[in-house]
């Protein structure tokens, strides 16, 4: 018989490589655990691009679409709600939409918009997610003496103005994003397509 | 110990010991013989857990968890449901009361040291608990569907897309969704009645098994197993039962009058524990005019509304609840109990108290401008609490207290003037004179008095 002698080295080396091989093991296997929580094939899919017509708006109204299950806003902005975005141009943050993934290319403007006088925003502030009120009323008394009209969130006070460009000192940091849309007429306009030969 | 015990108990322990196990953690567990009115609470603790167990158990037999069937089901439960209306309000009671329970169990520790050498782990496992206690009430709170449930998970969802670079992919691995929609719902279901709750029954074993490790602490903060008879028995200690089983009996049928009290003419309690906007149903389209977290967050949520800066404030209120889990490594003082310890210790722990409960005032208040400074002002306050405590672990020199004095009224002016907004400038400068204030008091009143003299601490209890 031959005499029992451990090989610790051996056995170290063979406990390790194991342990090694099954942590691997085990970590691979979370793979498919942590996947099955990403949004799904049918969330994935839902998101169809809505049309919307526009021809009975006022001027200074708004009104709400869905759009991928969040609120679109679409404002028809009167002369004067168009002018006054000059006079905010010192009091927001982004005027120029430097901040590249809050809109298409189309929408750098002053307007942030095609045409001026129609606002399209997705209506979900870019602090923490709340869906920010319309006021567009001139100096209300909650709001201040400054106040030109524009978007408030009642959550944490973050505010925009008619651009939905995202005022300076408040919670939010990025202006309200524009969704991509085209219009197909004068009075139609589609949410969440771009104008192909236009972009 | 013997094995005479004859009978099915005799012929169980033999096989599985309960009779050790009973001795060990009942009737030979000796506790300090001074404990008072702050020790009914981890009993009671235990107490709600169990409860929110049972109702929970029966709840999960009716509700539904999908986003079309979530709101009617709760309605269901509330007026079909034989008694479902009792299951539900001792449920969402019992959410509250674990909350008010468990703050009053932590304010315990606070304030007889009973985190400190050796209680270390203990101390741990309870800020675990905790942190379970919050995820496991916050994805709760999502279930009934209604508009408050939505609009609350879609912001504190939205805190993890605050992080830089991971932020918004983790945002949507949370969610499953671009949106919060049922498939948020039926994880948020998966993870409140299965997975925290295993975690949060093993966290309670570590943390019992912990604290009969080392033994409790008591109201003079004096280790009983220091004096021991000739036993090994301490001198002043009594066996947990039957002295301590009987004195929670009667915290016990105190604490389910008033819940029951709570349950029976006020489960809504104005507002607090069920809001009034959740008995609508969710509207991904809508947001209520005004959204507050139920009452135990309020006062991180303040923390958050403070910082200007949508990452930085979630690191804030991060840091406001992970700096609990230093304490132990914070306050380094000897002396556990309040009852030796400083004057201006106790000023110092009765300024965190208010600023704690004020903080959790604003949480529920509508944003204004001075609302704002102030819950600047108070978080200032809530974290130089432990910059203070911190200081206070031993006696020093007066030249070191104004040291930090200056340093800590440096920083916050320069942050003022840093962040200076001509349209506050007014606010600003007024309201800086709270931390200013409190520093003085706590630093330079340390300096220049005697204020920051502990008292001796006797050798054995003292009632």
């Amino acid at each position: 018989m031959s005499e029992h002698v451990v090989d610790t080295g051996r056995r170290k080396m063979l406990t390790v490589s194991a342990s090694v091989v099954g942590a691997l093991g085990a970590a691979v296997a979370v793979v498919p655990f942590v996947s099955t929580m990403s949004p799904s094939a049918r969330a994935l899919a839902s998101g169809a691009p809505v049309e919307v017509d526009v021809s009975k708006l006022e001027p200074g109204q708004k009104i709400q679409v869905e759009w991928r299950r969040k609120p679109v806003w679409i404002v028809r902005r009167s002369e004067e709600m168009v002018s006054l975005l000059n006079s905010t141009e010192e009091r927001v943050r982004d005027p120029n939409s430097d901040e590249l993934a809050q809109q298409p290319e189309f929408a750098r403007n002053q307007e942030r918009s095609l045409r001026p006088e129609v606002l399209v925003l997705v209506g979900i502030c870019t602090h923490l997610g709340c869906s920010p009120t319309f006021r567009p009323e001139l100096a209300p008394a909650d709001l201040g003496p400054d106040w030109v009209g524009g978007f408030y969130c009642p959550c944490h006070g973050s505010s925009f103005d008619m651009a939905g460009r995202v005022y300076k000192n408040v919670p939010a940091n990025k202006n309200l994003e524009v969704p991509p849309y085209k219009f197909l007429s004068d009075n139609v306009l589609v949410v969440g397509e771009l104008d192909e030969g236009a972009a | 110990m013997t094995n005479k015990v004859g009978g099915i108990i005799g012929w169980v322990d033999s096989r599985l010991p309960v009779i050790e196990f009973w001795e060990a953690h009942l009737s030979k567990y000796y506790a300090p013989k001074n404990f008072n009115f702050w020790y009914f609470f981890g009993s009671l603790a235990l107490l709600i857990l169990v409860l929110q167990i049972v109702t929970g158990i029966f709840l999960t037999m009716h509700y539904k968890p999908d986003a079309e069937l979530a709101f009617a089901s709760v309605e269901y439960i509330m007026r079909d449901v034989n008694w479902g209306w009792l299951v539900r309000y001792m449920h969402s009671t019992g959410a509250s009361a674990f909350f008010i329970v468990i703050y009053l169990h932590m304010l315990r520790g606070l304030m007889y040291g009973s985190f400190k050498q050796p209680r270390e782990l203990i101390w741990l496992f309870g800020m675990m608990i905790y942190m379970c206690l919050m995820a496991e009430a916050f994805m709760g709170y999502l279930l009934p569907w209604g508009q408050m449930s939505y609009w609350g998970a879609q912001v504190i969802v939205n805190l993890f897309g605050t992080i830089p670079v991971i932020g918004d992919d983790l945002a949507l691995w949370i969610r499953g969704d671009f949106v919060v929609s049922d498939a948020t719902l039926n994880r948020f279901f998966a993870l409140h009645v299965i997975a925290v709750p295993i975690v949060l029954l093993g966290l309670v074993v570590a943390h019992i098994a912990a604290l009969h490790t080392v033994g409790s602490n008591n109201p003079d903060g004096v280790e009983i197993k220091k004096n021991k008879d000739a036993d090994g028995v301490p001198l002043d200690g009594i066996p947990f039962h039957p002295y301590y089983t009987v004195k929670d009996i009667v915290g016990t049928v105190v604490f389910l009058f008033i819940f029951a009290l709570v349950v029976f003419f006020a489960p809504e309690m104005g507002g607090y524990f069920l809001e009034h906007a959740n008995f609508e149903p969710a509207n991904p389209l809508a947001t209520p005019e005004h959204i507050a977290p139920v009452w135990y967050f309020t006062p991180f949520y303040t923390v958050l509304r403070a910082i200007p800066n949508p990452f930085w404030g979630v690191v804030a209120m991060g840091a406001a609840v992970f700096i609990l889990f230093l304490l132990p490594w914070i306050d380094k003082n000897v002396v556990k109990s309040i009852r030796y310890r400083s004057a201006l210790y106790k000023v110092n722990l009765f300024v965190f108290l208010i600023a704690f409960v004020w903080l959790g005032y604003y949480g529920v208040q509508a944003v204004t401008p001075t609302a704002s400074q102030m819950a600047l002002r108070l978080s200032e306050l809530y974290f130089l609490f432990f910059a203070v405590l911190a200081i206070y672990s031993t006696r020093r020199s007066a030249g070191y207290y104004i040291m930090w004095f200056i340093i800590f009224v440096g920083l916050i002016t320069l942050y003022d003037v840093f962040r200076n907004n001509p349209e506050i400038a007014e606010l600003t400068w007024k309201t800086w004179i709270i931390p200013v204030a409190y520093l003085f008091v706590t630093l330079i009143g340390a300096a220049f008095t005697n204020l920051d003299q502990d008292k001796p601490v006797p050798e054995r209890v003292t009632s």
